[in-house]
C-alpha cells in the first residue's frame, strides 16, 4: 500500500514538472462545471450517510464518494 | 458464557462499527474544491435504514460557517438508534436495542490555492468508543483544472463487552487517502481516488459466532467464538466521471475496486443522473452493482470445532452481490426571502438494495446443516433533510 502511494505521488510530481502543459479549459468556459448538479457530493450530510450504509453492508471500505467536481475556479 | 446477552450486544458492535468507518470521509468536505471554501449552510436530516431485521434511524445535524473567506468551521451531531432482529441475532439470541452518538467537528483554512483541514470525530456507545483525527491538504494546479488532495487519519478505539466489565481491548487505525480531480472538457470532470486503511488490534467481534458441524447437537451444528487476524490492510481505488449533458442535466459513472489482506476482493459500478425539473424541483436517479469474493478464512459451516486458527461467519466476509436503485427529489425554496438567508432546499431520497449471498445460509429455515437455502435480504434507506444557505 505504501509503495502504491509513493508511486502515485512520484507520477503526480513528474506531471507537475511538465510546464509546457497549458490549461485547456478557460475560466469563462466553466459555467456548466460550476452548476451544482455537477458536484459528486451535492449534499454531504446525505451522501456521507449512504456511504456509511454501503460500507456497513459490504466487506469493502475506502475510496467512496469522490472529491472534485464543480468548476475548480477561485 | 451467556448466549443471549452475548449475541445481543454483538450485533450492536457489528452495526455501529461498520457505520462508523464511513464517517471518516465526512470530515473534510472542503477537499472537493481546493481554491474555494465550502458554502455556509446548515442541514438537518432524518435517516432510516430497514433491512434484514435491522432498523437504524436517527437525526443528523451539520452546520458550517466561514469567516473572512479564509477559515471555515463545521460541526456534526449524528445519532444511530438501532433495533435489531437480524439473522445473526435471531439465530443465537433475541432482539436488542442500542443507541450510538457521534460528535465531530473540523476547521478548514484556505491560503491561495491550498486548502488545509483538520477534523476530529468521537463515537460513543455502550461497548465501543472510537476517536479519530484526520488532517488533509489539497492544492489546485494547471489553471485550476487539477485538484490534488491528500489526507491522513488515525483512530484509537476501545472495544468493550457488555456483561463483562473486565473486558477491555483496543484497536488502532491508520488511513491514507489521495484524490485527484481533473477537468477534461468544459462538460467533463474525472476523479481518481485511492485509500489505504490498516487496522491493528482486537479486530474480531467479541460476540459473533462461527458455526461448525457437531453430531452431538440436536441441530447438527454448534457455535464457537469468532477469531480473526489481528491486522487488516485494505486498498481501494476508484475512478469516476461526471458529464454535463447538452441540456441542463448531468450523468455520472463510477468503477471501484477493493482488496484486502484477509482475501476479500470486490468491485462496484455505479451510474447516476441528475435532472432539474420545473418549479425548483430536481430529480436524482442512481443504480449501483456490487460484488465481492469470500475472505480466506470464512466459512458458513466449519467441519469441526477449532478446525483452523481463524474462524468467521460474518456474512460481510462471504461471497455475495447486491443491486441498488435510488431516487431523490429536491425542492428549492425561499431564495433571498429574508435577510441573512440565501435559499433553502427540502430533499427526500429513497434507496432500495437487494442482496444475494452465495456462501451464507439461512439457518432459520429447515435443511441439512450446510444445505439450508442461501440467505437473501433487501433494504430500504430513507434520507429526508432540509438545508439552509446563509
Amino acid at each position: 500500500m505504501y509503495r502504491n502511494i509513493v508511486l502515485l505521488l512520484v507520477v503526480l510530481c513528474a506531471a507537475g514538472g511538465c510546464t509546457s502543459i497549458k490549461p485547456w479549459v478557460s475560466p469563462y468556459e466553466r459555467n456548466n462545471l460550476a452548476d451544482p448538479i455537477m458536484s459528486f457530493s451535492r449534499d454531504p450530510i446525505a451522501s456521507n450517510y449512504l456511504e456509511h450504509v454501503y460500507e456497513s453492508r459490504t466487506g469493502a471500505r475506502g475510496a467512496e464518494g469522490g472529491a472534485g467536481g464543480g468548476c475548480g475556479c477561485s | 458464557m451467556r448466549a443471549v446477552p452475548k449475541a445481543e450486544q454483538g450485533a450492536v458492535v457489528v452495526a455501529a462499527k461498520r457505520l462508523r468507518l464511513g464517517a471518516l470521509f465526512a470530515l473534510l468536505p472542503c477537499l472537493a474544491n481546493a481554491a474555494i471554501l465550502p458554502e455556509d449552510r446548515a442541514d438537518v436530516m432524518y435517516h432510516g435504514y430497514d433491512g434484514g431485521g435491522l432498523e437504524v434511524s436517527g437525526p443528523s445535524v451539520l452546520v458550517r460557517k466561514g469567516f473572512n473567506d479564509k477559515v471555515s468551521v463545521w460541526g456534526n451531531y449524528y445519532v444511530d438508534m438501532i433495533s435489531s432482529a437480524s439473522i445473526d441475532v435471531v439465530a443465537t439470541a433475541s432482539p436488542y436495542e442500542e443507541t450510538r452518538h457521534e460528535y465531530s467537528g473540523g476547521i478548514d483554512y484556505l491560503s491561495g490555492k491550498t486548502m488545509m483541514g483538520f477534523a476530529y470525530i468521537r463515537s460513543d456507545e455502550d461497548d465501543y468508543l472510537a476517536n479519530t483525527a484526520r488532517f488533509g491538504i489539497s492544492q489546485d494546479f494547471f489553471g485550476d483544472l487539477t485538484t490534488l488532495g491528500i489526507s491522513y487519519a488515525r483512530g484509537w478505539n476501545d472495544v468493550m463487552k457488555n456483561g463483562d466489565p473486565t473486558f477491555n481491548e483496543h484497536t488502532t487505525r491508520q488511513d491514507w487517502r489521495v484524490d485527484l480531480s481533473q477537468i477534461i472538457t468544459p462538460n467533463l470532470v474525472l476523479n481518481f481516488g485511492y485509500e489505504g486503511i490498516t487496522d491493528d488490534g482486537y479486530l474480531h467481534d467479541p460476540y459473533r459466532s462461527a458455526r461448525y458441524l457437531d453430531a452431538s447437537s440436536a441441530k447438527g451444528y454448534g457455535y464457537e467464538a469468532e477469531v480473526t487476524p489481528g491486522t487488516k490492510t485494505s486498498s481501494a481505488w476508484a475512478i469516476r466521471g461526471m458529464y454535463y449533458l447538452p441540456y441542463r442535466a448531468s450523468a455520472r459513472a463510477e468503477y471501484r475496486y477493493y482488496t484486502d489482506t484477509w482475501g476479500v476482493e470486490g468491485w462496484n459500478i455505479e451510474f447516476g443522473y441528475v435532472q432539474p425539473l420545473s418549479y425548483g424541483v430536481t430529480l436524482d436517479l442512481s443504480y449501483r452493482y456490487y460484488t465481492q469474493g469470500t475472505a480466506d478464512f470464512y466459512s458458513d459451516l466449519y467441519p469441526y470445532q477449532d478446525s483452523q486458527n481463524f474462524l468467521s461467519r460474518d456474512k460481510e466476509l462471504s461471497e455475495f452481490s447486491s443491486n441498488s436503485i435510488g431516487i431523490g427529489l429536491t425542492y428549492a425554496f425561499g431564495e433571498n426571502l429574508v435577510p441573512y438567508f440565501k435559499r433553502g432546499e427540502f430533499s427526500l431520497f429513497a434507496d432500495y438494495i437487494e442482496f444475494s449471498y452465495e456462501d451464507f445460509r439461512d439457518v432459520l429455515k429447515a435443511g441439512t446443516p450446510g444445505d439450508e437455502p442461501l440467505y437473501k435480504m433487501d433494504s430500504t434507506i430513507i434520507r429526508a433533510f432540509v438545508s439552509f444557505w446563509y
